[in-house]
């Protein structure tokens, strides 16, 4: 069965492909697939015959114990030979129906050979979880299929329509699985019906979702109006899924575990009044329809009713009548569905009222089409007469539901005459229709199914014994599937059905005011509609009270949610310390007050430069609570960053304006400040309780042993970063990558690649004798040059880029690394942009950021690689000790390529935002000044 | 252990300020609150760990270093800051830009639906219109002015 699954999907993947070759005719080959499960299934059939199973197992993820169990018992079967067989016929229609320049035609045959293969393996699942898998399978490609035509809002919403009814039911049917799977402590249905079933109120519960699944997928009230709108979808599509296969898999389920659960009263209950209720209504409802496609529709629902009815029973004879019905209403429907599609195509349309005279004009269809209806309104000798006999005979000592069942046949009757009238028969005051001529490939799908509805009359003592095992489940004894039983009541009521529906269908017109007046009094699409609509307004509520769409408002909620509960858990009850000290030195207290000083002033100054100084200092304040508290490379991090983003604030603020726009509200300020200090109090509650409520050792108190063992360095916070805690440094500098680029993207209204800056834009340099101590700078506006900047530049540059190497290399003994390097040698490029322009940072890095950026983190995660390669971990360092000519014995720790990395990110960062920032803003400047008004310039930027 | 006063004083008046200022529309004052409050979660971070000598094995006695594992975590954290504090100011430059301020507004596409509340109107009233169109060719403007795409007078 696996290999059929697989010979599905291949058919479904190569399908688009075919399709694009050969057009149309790439259907029959499609169909090759669900022939080829018929004919597995035929061939197996000896092993289902006398009650047995065909069982296949695959482990597919144990630790959910989820196997891939199949199972074919006789039902199985019964299914897999109308699901392939219908599903083969259809696919040989499609290449008839549908013309070449269909649009979407590659996507659509993909979806339809993969919908039978989910409606295959949903028939063949023993397991229930892999059930529900298959189940959900098949209605999201049902989705694809009613909604084919994506131009139509009216197909778009009935695919949705679908979609939500049936996944709806499916995931009350999978809660229903998993309280049946936790009971019995197996999903496999084989096995569950074997061991004891839950009692009282807990299976209740299950059978009740289970019910609403299978409900919702076979269209039984109060779900049925999501199938007449799917009638959006291509004829083929309803031929196949609202006839034969995707309807049938409620009532396939509810037929599964008749065997179970039919004993159970709220089961069988449920079941024969929800099957009922929509028997009557949709037999009632296809009497109104004037397209013929909805009177089909409305004619499924209410076959479908039927089914669920009888099939939910759970007697043995119900049983038997249930799997016969299923049998004859696939052949029947598939047919009429098929029949209506030719009619379409034909004739230009499906109304009833329009067509006229096809009785004569296409003679073979209108046989066909009289022969399937015959079926289906049980004429003898259909094979719709006999399921219709076995069912009246399985609910003869039933009163009540009995004249239910006659009362819908008589509907059924008449709906049947409805459609052969309406199709074929003259009609006074109709032109009669212009047709063209149908071909034998487009007539043979439905000729055969109709014919196999007359064939299995006569033979249904052979389909009987086929399908023996089924009602086996549920007794050993009972009644047969026969063409004559001989005069017996249930033949009686056959015949008085059959003269009731032929009266209903004469007096038509004289009934007309009762049908408009007797609808249901609700409409399910209507409660769809309002609950829909409900939600939707319900949900723009939510979001309209939720999603203000002010930032300060978000954050200041996010802030108040931090000063509450963790701040309110500190009041309840911290781990306080037990003693205090006021500082470790008496310098903190100085460097306290500074900071401390500053950050209140830098909320309150009006200028942006001011501000941007301020929180520098509390920056390097820092630094030095950094030193004071002994930590060395923090500092110098830190110290370094400082000085780098002051650089950074002030390229961008020489374009803003000096001032900060005017202050908002006094009484918005004043929530500001009280959220800033409720923060902060929460803050150093925070710190007090985090230092109080220390109790372990802490874990880094064996780093200083392990830096040297294993990480090869002396700095143990440089080893933590590369090489104990090195994944996390990896993250980081991703995150810086991002940012470069991010930064890039965002100045750059033109593309950053391109040819490298030194042939893009070369210096313009006017012809001086003397050397400069810039290259770029004669670039620059005389105004702004500065000789001894230049002239200290030139000096500086290359020490502080030797410091910067030396700083990486000695970081792994000394305070320094990566980082630190790295922040140096963007210094230095600071340097020399500021000194010399946008031209000398182009001869200063004659390279892409980008470039920069990529390599270093190549090399990062090459380091990480190439320790696995080795047979080591991911990111494990190795200490390799070399003797070398001339230098002497080297000390090697692999860990430094991964700061070459760290360093080479940095430098790169460093360098992309000098190149946004700066010099891109430099050229936005230029722009500026050489065009008449700021204004023009962003209106052309922008385009 | 025991907690050092001026730390933690320190912390809440940086964070108290990186606060207020975070709270502030202008995105210039954003980022510097970002900034303060960097500076304050890493001083927080470091009084988690203990006071002492540099973290360096043979300049200081491993009983007396301090604790090196919160400041390899600030470590990075502090280049990161300055990786935000780029793109920050890259966006603001970029809403000056735009915009003719580095003002954040609020979401357009937000207020609309705040509107379409008061009007007691569903979300996609639009989709039971007819066949004519999908998106809403202005809805698909408005988010554009929101993000900074498009100009002032779009």
């Amino acid at each position: 069965m696996l290999v059929l699954l697989t010979l599905y999907m291949v058919t479904a993947l190569a399908a688009p492909a075919l399709v694009r070759w050969w057009g149309p005719r790439a259907f029959y080959l499609l169909a090759a697939a669900p022939a080829a499960a018929v004919a597995w299934a035929v061939a197996h059939t000896p092993a289902v015959r006398g009650g047995g199973a065909v069982v296949e197992t695959y482990p597919w993820v144990p630790q959910l114990r989820l196997e891939l169990a199949l199972r074919m018992s006789t039902l199985s079967w019964l299914m897999l030979l109308l699901v392939g067989g219908v599903g083969a016929l259809v696919l040989a229609y499609c290449a008839r129906y549908f013309r070449a320049d269909e649009p979407g035609l590659g996507r659509f045959a993909a979806v339809f050979v993969a919908f039978a293969g989910a409606m295959h393996g949903l028939v063949v699942a023993d397991d229930l979880i892999l059930l529900y898998i298959f189940w959900e399978l098949t209605t999201v490609f049902s989705y694809l299929l009613i909604g084919q035509n994506t131009e139509k809002r009216a197909s778009r919403r009935a695919a949705a329509q679908a979609l939500i009814v049936t996944t709806l039911g499916g995931l009350a049917m999978l809660v229903g699985f998993i309280m049946l799977g936790e009971h019995a402590g197996t999903y496999r249905w084989s096995e569950i019906i074997a061991g004891e079933l839950p009692g009282g109120a807990y299976l209740g519960v299950a059978l009740v979702l289970i019910l609403l699944g299978a409900l919702a997928k076979s269209a039984i009230f109060p779900f049925s109006f999501w199938l007449p709108a799917a009638m959006a979808a291509p004829t083929p599509v309803s031929a196949y899924l609202h006839a034969a296969a995707m309807v049938k898999a409620g009532v396939y389920l509810v037929a599964l575990l008749a065997p179970a659960f039919g004993g159970q009263p709220t089961w069988s209950l449920l079941a024969m009044v929800a099957g009922a209720v929509t028997m009557l209504f949709g037999g009632w409802a296809a009497l109104r329809q004037s397209d013929l496609k909805l009177l089909l529709a409305y004619g499924t629902v209410s076959q479908l009713g039927l089914l669920v009815l009888v099939t939910g029973a759970g007697t043995r004879d119900a049983a038997l009548a249930g799997a016969a019905m299923l049998l004859a209403h696939a052949l029947f429907k598939a047919a009429l569905f098929l029949i209506v599609g030719i009619i379409d195509r034909r004739a230009g349309t499906r109304d009833l009222h329009e067509l006229s005279g096809l009785r004569r004009r296409m003679p073979g269809v209108a046989v066909t089409a009289a022969l399937a209806a015959a079926s289906m309104a049980g004429v003898p000798p259909l094979f719709g007469f006999v399921g219709k006999e076995a069912i009246l005979q399985a609910f003869a000592d039933d009163p009540a539901v009995l004249a239910a069942i006659v009362l819908g046949a008589v509907l059924t009757t008449a709906y049947s005459l409805r459609f052969l009238w309406g199709a074929f028969a003259d009609k006074p005051g109709v032109e009669p229709t212009a047709t063209r001529p149908v071909g034998v490939a487009f007539l043979a799908p439905p000729a055969l199914l109709a014919g196999l509805g007359l064939l299995l009359g006569p033979l249904a003592g052979v389909v009987d014994r086929l399908l023996a095992p089924y009602p086996a489940l549920f007794g050993a004894t009972g009644a047969h599937l026969a063409l004559w039983h001989g005069p017996t009541p249930a033949l009686g009521l056959s015949l008085l059905a059959l003269a009731g529906g032929a009266l209903l269908f004469a007096l038509r017109e004289r009934l007309r005011p009762a049908q408009e007046r007797l609808r249901a009094p609700v409409n399910g699409a209507t409660v769809y509609g309002r609950l829909t609509h409900a939600l939707d307004r319900l949900s723009v509520e939510v979001t309209g009270a939720t999603q203000r769409g002010s930032l300060p408002q978000y954050l200041g909620i996010i802030l108040l949610v931090l000063v509450v509960l963790p701040g309110g858990a500190l009041l309840i009850g911290a781990p306080w310390p037990e003693r205090v000290q006021w500082w470790d030195t008496p310098a903190q207290l100085l460097v306290g007050v500074v900071l401390a000083a500053a950050a209140v002033a830098a909320v309150r100054t009006q200028r942006r430069l001011a501000a941007t100084v301020l929180a520098g200092v509390t920056g390097y304040g820092t630094a030095l609570m950094f030193v004071l508290h002994g930590a060395p490379d923090l500092a110098l991090t830190q110290f370094l960053v400082e000085t780098l983003t002051i650089a950074v604030f002030v390229l961008v603020l020489r374009r803003l304006p000096a001032k900060f726009s005017a202050r908002p509200l006094r009484s918005s300020r004043w929530l500001r400040v009280s959220i800033g200090i409720a923060v902060g109090l929460v803050m150093s509650g925070l710190a007090l309780a985090a230092a109080g409520g220390r109790q372990a050792v802490p874990i880094s108190v064996d780093f200083p042993e392990q830096a040297v063992s294993y990480g090869g360095g002396r700095n143990v916070v440089n080893v933590t970063l590369v090489d104990i805690r090195a994944w996390d440094t990896m993250g980081e500098i991703a995150v810086l990558v991002v940012a470069a680029t991010g930064v890039a993207s965002l100045i750059f209204l033109r593309p950053r690649t391109g040819p490298g800056p030194r042939r893009g834009e070369p210096p313009v340099r006017p012809p001086r004798p003397q050397p400069e101590w810039l290259r770029g700078g004669p670039a620059l506006d005389t105004r702004r040059r500065s000789i001894i900047f230049e002239v200290v530049t030139r000096l500086l540059f290359h020490t502080m880029l030797v410091f910067s190497i030396y700083l990486m290399f000695s970081g792994h003994n000394a305070p320094g690394g990566g980082f630190a390097g790295g922040l140096v040698a963007g210094l230095a490029l600071a340097v020399r942009y500021l000194a010399g322009g946008r031209h000398e940072l182009d001869e200063a890095a004659p390279v892409d950021a980008g470039l920069v950026l990529g390599a270093g983190l190549f090399l990062s995660v090459g380091t990480g690689v190439t320790a696995m390669l080795f047979g080591g971990e991911v990111l494990q360092s190795a200490i390799v000790d070399l003797y070398l000519p001339l230098i002497g014995k080297v000390h090697v720790v692999t860990s430094l390529f991964f700061d070459v990395g760290v360093y080479l990110v940095v430098v790169g960062l460093a360098l992309d935002v000098l190149r946004s920032l700066g010099a891109e803003v430099d050229r936005h400047i230029e722009a500026d000044e050489q065009r008449p008004t700021a204004d023009d310039v962003r209106q052309e930027e922008l385009v | 252990m025991s907690p050092n006063l001026v730390l933690v004083v320190v912390i809440g008046v940086l964070s108290a300020a990186g606060v207020t200022l975070l709270l502030e529309r202008s995105l210039t004052r954003v980022v510097l609150g970002v900034i303060l409050l960097g500076n304050a979660a890493n001083l927080l971070i470091l009084v988690a760990g203990r006071a002492g000598g540099a973290p360096i094995v043979g300049v200081t006695p491993e009983g007396e270093m301090s604790d090196p594992l919160p400041q390899a975590m600030v470590l990075t954290a502090i280049v990161i800051t300055l990786g935000m504090t780029a793109f920050l100011l890259a966006m603001a430059y970029r809403s000056w830009l735009l915009l003719g301020h580095d003002e954040v507004q609020d979401d357009l596409e937000d207020r609309r639906i705040v509107e379409r509340a008061l009007a007691d109107e569903a979300q996609n009233a639009a989709d039971r219109g007819d066949d004519a169109g999908d998106g809403d060719p202005d809805d698909a403007v408005a988010s554009a002015a929101a993000f900074g795409t498009v100009g002032r007078n779009a």
